[in-house]
């Protein structure tokens, strides 16, 4: 059965009341002043799709492809609407019906949802070609040869964000199980697509905080993508396939905690109960494996993390909430809370910290103008609070927030929590190495 | 619904700019309601003007053609004030919203009227001063909504409404002339007080492009607090000892049962959400009166036997418990799909009886309500949790609003404390206020605007 707006629960486009307390929180309404580009506004024109008032048209498809899906209204909204599932549901329909596809950009769909994303050892192929291209220096032959003005437009543009990919990724990093001195929990580490092709180091943080705190932890060499990717652009079945497969990896009854590191992920992660629910045999697997996932820094401080007793020097740290991690699993205070274990940092608020960055998802690709004016608008706040580095926990932030820094000309490092929390707990294992 | 006439939308795009003037149906459909809910209307044409010189050729193009304007800010209000009518041009006025001056010697504060609320407040708040009207959707609503709706909000009891802030208006008439009313005088007696016509004439007199305000100097202290009661009465009545021993607190907003579990639901704050009655009280000035208003306000409750009474720990604390309080309308609407908002009011002394008898006919006609409001101004929310798609019982909300209208018409009250009449109240404006009085406000929009044309159907038919 094809997503349909018709189909859908008709009580979940009624929870919107339009009362307009979305308004202020969403950045395109901000941007535009426009009713269309707001949430309320979203929902009015998937209300009159399901009424049969309006036809689904381009005009609908490029609206939905508008919305940046940070989930902000969904914060602000105090009725509860399910926006992230109604912007799911819209999106699937307009993909089925075929609208608003160039040849380009189906290409690139095929490319990646069906292709690279669905095929974790290709994917890593890939991302080796990638760096055998980067390290033989053919990246910068292209870019000083001027080459790089042969990519369309778009590309061109983000071809500075391509990623330098890791020298090493997570399987190369991390063992299959490794255990703490003292084991308290046991649990399973998800290492991400693009996080393990660029930010393998991080995975690896990951498992060391979670050793530092007692947890033995599994990490299967190769794993699916979790399908987060699949459920916003409109692939619900790729995305069903990709969830099961990642539940017979890891059988939830098995573990303490299944931990996701990247915020994006984490929030489809912890919806595979909803996306499943009508599978008769995954459906209580979904269920169970929804509230075995935990969002690293969450984990960490359900059972009270540990503080490094030695610190990073004097540090000013300011941290961008990523919008799937603060809007969407609602895990604002715990990576501050982490941030703040570290002796001699120094943490400052961003303003404005949980505005989206532009980068959501491949927003940056679809929307480029909109995603370089609330790029400008985050790199702007972030040089202001004069700190030395920006923690994120985000990989799509993590690029997009690093090129606009470079773009502005600052110093500022990309760090995310975890990572300074291990390189904490790492300084005080080697001081301690040192006395003894 | 009628095709717009390409001359119109030829001339609308000449005086607005193309961008500005809107008409496929994925564009206007998000312009077809406003805040109220199970509330709408069809739309042809959204024009987004960005000048009162604009807004004025508007007027005589639409005056003219005999078109109808709605006009709207944000889309906020609470009695389908700006919901569009067959054939009429939507104004939406959100692009005027520039602050023009803040006059630190003669406090005030000029602004368009596309200005979001709470930007003046903290544009004021720069210079030392203070805004006080502080209705529910401030963060989003209009300065120029506010003023031809006359909002209220939670600081009612002390500071008053929208209307006891206005000095003066910059207004587009019905024909397009543009007038101006009031200036920064504290006291201006020439002729009749037409600002005051107006403040509250819901869009159905002229275009609001301008407003000067007055501000105040920002209260030095502020200090919130929270009591908790086993019966919604014992809330009232500390209500009433307050007032009795002469405290003019700025906020006393109470919450029932049903909405503490609403409100909690959303934001997760800590409310008791096993008591019948909250209710949230603040007090601001000068530092050494707030802390002896506080003392005593807290020692009130506990005398009628409030189970619980604290004092918010910080500003930060306190935002919160105001936040939590002003999401409450929308929060109800987590039980049920569809939310019908009432605003009556009753004299202050009779808000015990009224929210008691709310209570009763929710019971009698079997529906869900939770109730909250301005327990300082007598100003009631009772919000029935409903399903629009149900007719059987729709009817029976609608006789449950039939005998809380009757209630409180026969306790000397008024069908609306701060949302206005709009769509959703005419019905029974006549009742409230008398033959006589209902027919010289019609004498008035008929000689000001006698091809009805500024947002018919609203106030009356």
């Amino acid at each position: 059965m094809k997503p349909s707006l018709k189909l859908l629960d008709y009580s979940i486009l009624q929870q919107c009341m339009h009362c307009g307390m979305c308004l202020p929180a969403c950045p395109t309404y901000v941007a535009t002043k426009k009713e269309r580009h707001s949430p309320r506004g979203r929902i009015s024109l998937m209300r009159a799709v399901a009424d049969d008032e309006l036809k689904l048209s381009p005009a609908f498809a490029d609206e939905m492809s508008y919305c940046l899906g940070c989930l902000a209204c969904e914060t602000a909204c105090p009725a509860g609407v399910d926006y992230s599932n109604l912007l799911e549901t819209a999106r699937a329909e307009v993909q089925s019906a075929g609208l608003n596809q160039t040849f380009t950009s189906r290409f690139w769909r095929t490319v990646t949802m069906r292709g690279l994303f669905m095929r974790p050892r290709l994917l890593r192929f890939a991302g080796r070609l990638l760096w055998l291209y980067q390290r033989l220096g053919l990246q910068t032959a292209f870019r000083k040869m001027g080459l790089t003005k042969l990519l369309p437009p778009d590309l061109r543009r983000l071809e500075p964000q391509c990623p330098t990919i890791a020298t090493k990724f997570s399987p190369q990093l991390i063992r299959p199980v490794e255990s703490p001195a003292k084991k308290s929990h046991r649990v399973a580490l998800l290492t991400g697509c693009v996080q393990d092709l660029v930010f393998a180091e991080l995975n690896r943080d990951t498992a060391d905080v979670l050793l530092a705190n007692g947890c033995e932890v599994h990490t299967p060499s190769v794993q699916p993508c979790c399908g987060s990717l699949h459920a916003h652009n409109g692939e619900a079945a790729a995305a069903k396939t990709l969830a099961k497969r990642m539940i017979d990896l890891f059988p939830p009854s098995q573990f303490d905690a299944i931990i996701s590191n990247s915020g994006g992920c984490g929030n489809h992660l912890r919806h595979y109960g909803a996306l499943l629910a009508d599978d008769p045999v995954y459906a209580p697997l979904a269920k169970l494996w929804d509230t075995k996932l935990r969002d690293i820094h969450e984990w960490l401080l359900e059972y009270g993390c540990l503080a490094p007793r030695t610190g990073l020097g004097d540090l000013t740290v300011t941290y961008h909430d990523s919008c799937h991690l603060t809007h969407g699993q609602k895990v604002t205070q715990q990576p501050r809370d982490l941030l703040k274990l570290i002796p001699g940092l120094k943490l400052v608020e961003l303003p404005e910290a949980n505005w989206c960055c532009g980068s959501a998802g491949i927003y940056n690709i679809t929307q480029p103008v909109q995603s370089e004016q609330l790029l400008v608008r985050k790199v702007g706040h972030v040089i202001g609070t004069g700190a030395s580095v920006l923690a994120t926990a985000n990989p799509g932030c993590h690029l997009q927030i690093a090129r606009g820094l470079r773009q502005a000309g600052s110093a500022i490092t990309l760090v995310p929590p975890v990572t300074l929390l291990a390189r904490a707990y790492r300084k005080e294992k080697s001081a301690e190495s040192r006395t003894v | 619904m009628s095709t717009p006439d390409p001359a119109v939308l030829g001339r609308l795009r000449e005086i607005v700019g193309a961008e500005n003037v809107l008409t496929s149906p994925e564009d206007t459909i998000p312009y077809g309601f406003d805040g109220t809910a199970a509330l709408k209307g069809p739309v042809g044409i959204v024009v987004l003007p960005g000048s009162t010189e604009e807004i004025s050729e508007v007027v005589k193009l639409a005056a003219a053609r005999g078109l109808a304007i709605v006009t709207r800010g944000s889309g906020t209000g609470l009695s389908g004030g700006s919901v569009p009518s067959e054939g009429c041009i939507i104004l939406c006025l959100t692009r005027l919203d520039k602050i023009l001056s803040v006059d630190d010697a003669n406090l005030t504060v000029r602004a368009q009227c596309g200005v979001i609320t709470a930007a003046i407040d903290a544009a004021v708040q720069k210079h030392g001063l203070f805004y006080p009207p502080d209705p529910g959707s401030m963060k989003i609503s209009t300065i120029g909504g506010n003023v031809a709706e006359n909002s209220g909000g939670l600081r009612g009891l002390k500071y008053g409404v929208t209307r006891d802030y206005v000095m003066g208006l910059e207004v587009v008439l019905p024909d397009g002339r543009i007038a101006h009313f009031g200036n920064a005088c504290v006291k201006d007696v020439a002729g009749y007080s037409m600002k005051d016509l107006f403040i509250g004439s819901e869009g159905t007199l002229g275009i609001i492009t301008e407003v000067l305000l007055k501000v105040l100097p920002r209260p030095a202290a502020r200090r919130t607090m929270l009591a908790s009661y086993d019966r919604m009465e014992d809330a009232a009545q500390t209500v009433s000892d307050i007032i009795a021993a002469k405290i003019i607190p700025c906020t006393l907003e109470f919450l029932d049962r049903m909405t503490i579990g609403c409100v909690e639901d959303y934001a997760k704050i800590g409310l008791p959400r096993d008591c019948e009655a909250l209710l949230l009280m603040e007090t601001d000035g000068h530092p050494a009166a707030v802390a002896e208003e506080a003392e005593q306000m807290l020692a009130l409750a506990r005398a009628r036997g409030a189970r619980d009474v604290r004092v918010a720990r910080d500003d930060a604390e306190a935002l919160q418990l105001a936040s939590a309080r002003r999401s409450a309308f929308a929060a109800l609407a987590r039980v049920r799909p569809t939310t019908i908002l009432e605003d009556v009011t009753v004299p202050r002394d009779k808000l015990a009886e009224m929210v008691a008898f709310v209570a009763e006919v929710a019971k009698k006609h079997k529906l869900l309500v939770g109730t909250f409001g301005h327990m300082g101004d007598g100003n009631l929310h009772p919000t029935f949790l409903t399903d629009e798609r149900n007719t059987e019982e729709m009817a029976r909300v609608h006789e449950a609003l039939e005998e809380i209208v009757t209630k409180t018409l026969a306790l000397g009250g008024t069908i609306t404390g701060e949302h206005g009449v709009g769509l959703a109240k005419k019905a029974w404006l006549r009742r409230q206020v008398g033959e006589n009085s209902h027919d010289l406000m019609r004498e008035i929009k008929r000689a000001w605007d006698p091809r009805n044309l500024l947002n018919p159907g609203k106030i009356f038919d």
